[in-house]
């Protein structure tokens, strides 16, 4: 593992611990889910970290196709594995949340089913990714339905303000109390560096991978 | 190339027949697994129309392919003077009309099994099985390609399709639904327009990525 890595992921630990700590005991309680409103200091970055990973997936299959440079590959593969570890923690942050709220573990709501269609597409990348044995041709027909997977991001993003929608819509900055936006802050910005952390140590994964299979 | 496709379908007719067999196999399926209540296999009608459609559209489009890589007949349509934008409208054409057949005869064969006499009329329920149809082929004339070619291409179709359509079937089944027990919320016209929606840009994402997936 190169430094700079393991510094990046030791800040995310530390700030994660940190944002979580001011999260469950400093932040106030949320007037009306109460305490267990305080899972949104995880999900929330959780969840925006595992739609900038699968949108880092995307800018890496357009840069293949345009480009065919093996650093946008090792990109791809970093980040859908990273994605799909994220997107699992965001399932199961959500249904942590959802049976003390919504009285059900998981509801076919356009946000919760979205997710699921995320997460299943890239997870059928993964396992073309492992069918298919030519570096080039996996590194095409993976940037290829990358690129399609992708498609439905944004409307994972826009379909709570698009349809009716059990999942509530984003929380503006100035909605919320200034002792509960510094947890989430620093939370966000510990998951987006842990994420940083494995999309690296994968991207080198990869890289060491593809040497391998392009020399023998 | 859509004559090619045409000209191929109606010599190998059986694959139509075959594919019809297997939806309406899972029709009679669903039946049971309905439990022969007649109030829920008539709610679940437009449900098991769309599920059995899409069961059977992953052997109609995986057999597609497998005719073009078993005699290397791909590689020959590569050298043909057209663009592989035209191999793939062609592909997706041909694939559209087994499907839209299958459909046409799914739908007397679940209005009969079922029960659920379409109380919007014929048309608007055609449309639907035109534009849902539509839906299933552009992507799956995709993915069919990208598997064809890969180890277990039977089990990776239906892994990279059945996620992307996911949009698509359930805009299908609640426009099917509205034309079988009446369009009371006034849905139909929102559903169909998604169904359009969905086309415009899985149709254009296979036109613009087709060649990458067949020439390298």
């Amino acid at each position: 593992m190169k430094r700079w890595e393991s510094w990046v992921g030791l800040l995310g630990l530390v700030l994660v611990l940190v944002g979580s700590y001011m999260g469950l005991f400093v932040a106030p309680r949320e007037r009306f889910m109460g305490d267990v409103q305080r899972i949104m200091y995880i999900h929330v970055p959780t969840a925006q970290v595992t739609l900038l990973i699968f949108t880092a997936t995307f800018v890496g299959a357009v840069g293949w196709l345009w480009k065919q440079a093996w650093k946008w590959d090792h990109l791809v593969e970093g980040s859908i594995h990273t994605g799909l570890l994220f997107g699992a923690l965001l399932a199961v942050q959500g249904a942590v949340w959802a049976k003390p709220t919504w009285g059900v573990w998981w509801t076919w709501d356009p946000r919760l089913t979205s997710v699921a269609v995320m997460v299943l597409s890239f997870l059928g990348i993964l396992a073309l990714r492992s069918f298919v044995d030519d570096p080039v041709k996996r590194a095409t027909w993976s940037a290829t339905a990358s690129v399609i997977a992708w498609v439905n991001i944004p409307f994972v993003y826009l379909c709570v303000r698009w349809m009716a929608s059990l999942h509530q819509t984003q929380t503006q900055s100035h909605q919320m109390d200034p002792a509960m936006k510094l947890p989430l802050n620093l939370s966000s910005i510990a998951v987006l560096l842990i994420a940083i952390h494995f999309v690296a140590v994968r991207w080198r994964i990869a890289a060491r991978q593809r040497a391998r299979e392009l020399a023998e | 190339m859509v004559r090619k496709e045409l000209l191929h379908l109606w010599r190998a007719r059986s694959r139509v027949v075959a594919t019809f067999a297997f939806a309406f196999a899972t029709l009679l399926l669903f039946s049971f697994a309905g439990g022969l209540n007649a109030d829920l296999l008539r709610a679940n009608a437009a449900g098991y129309l769309w599920v059995g459609l899409l069961l059977a559209s992953t052997l109609s489009l995986g057999e597609s392919f497998r005719v073009e890589t078993a005699h290397d007949s791909l590689e020959m349509l590569l050298l043909l003077p057209v663009r592989p934008t035209a191999i793939f409208v062609g592909k997706a054409v041909g694939n559209l009309v087994v499907l839209l057949l299958v459909g046409v005869v799914m739908v007397p064969a679940a209005v009969v099994l079922f029960d659920a006499t379409p109380r919007e009329g014929l048309a608007p329920l055609l449309l639907t099985v035109l534009l849902g149809t539509a839906s299933i082929s552009a992507p799956g004339t995709m993915h069919a390609a990208l598997s064809a070619r890969a180890r277990s291409r039977d089990l990776l179709l239906p892994l990279l399709l059945f996620p992307l359509v996911v949009p698509c079937v359930i805009a299908a089944v609640q426009a099917s639904r509205a034309c079988f027990t009446g369009d009371v919320m006034d849905e139909l016209g929102a559903w169909l327009r998604v169904l359009v929606g969905f086309n415009v840009v899985h149709w254009s994402l296979g036109a613009l990525l087709f060649a990458r997936v067949v020439e390298d």
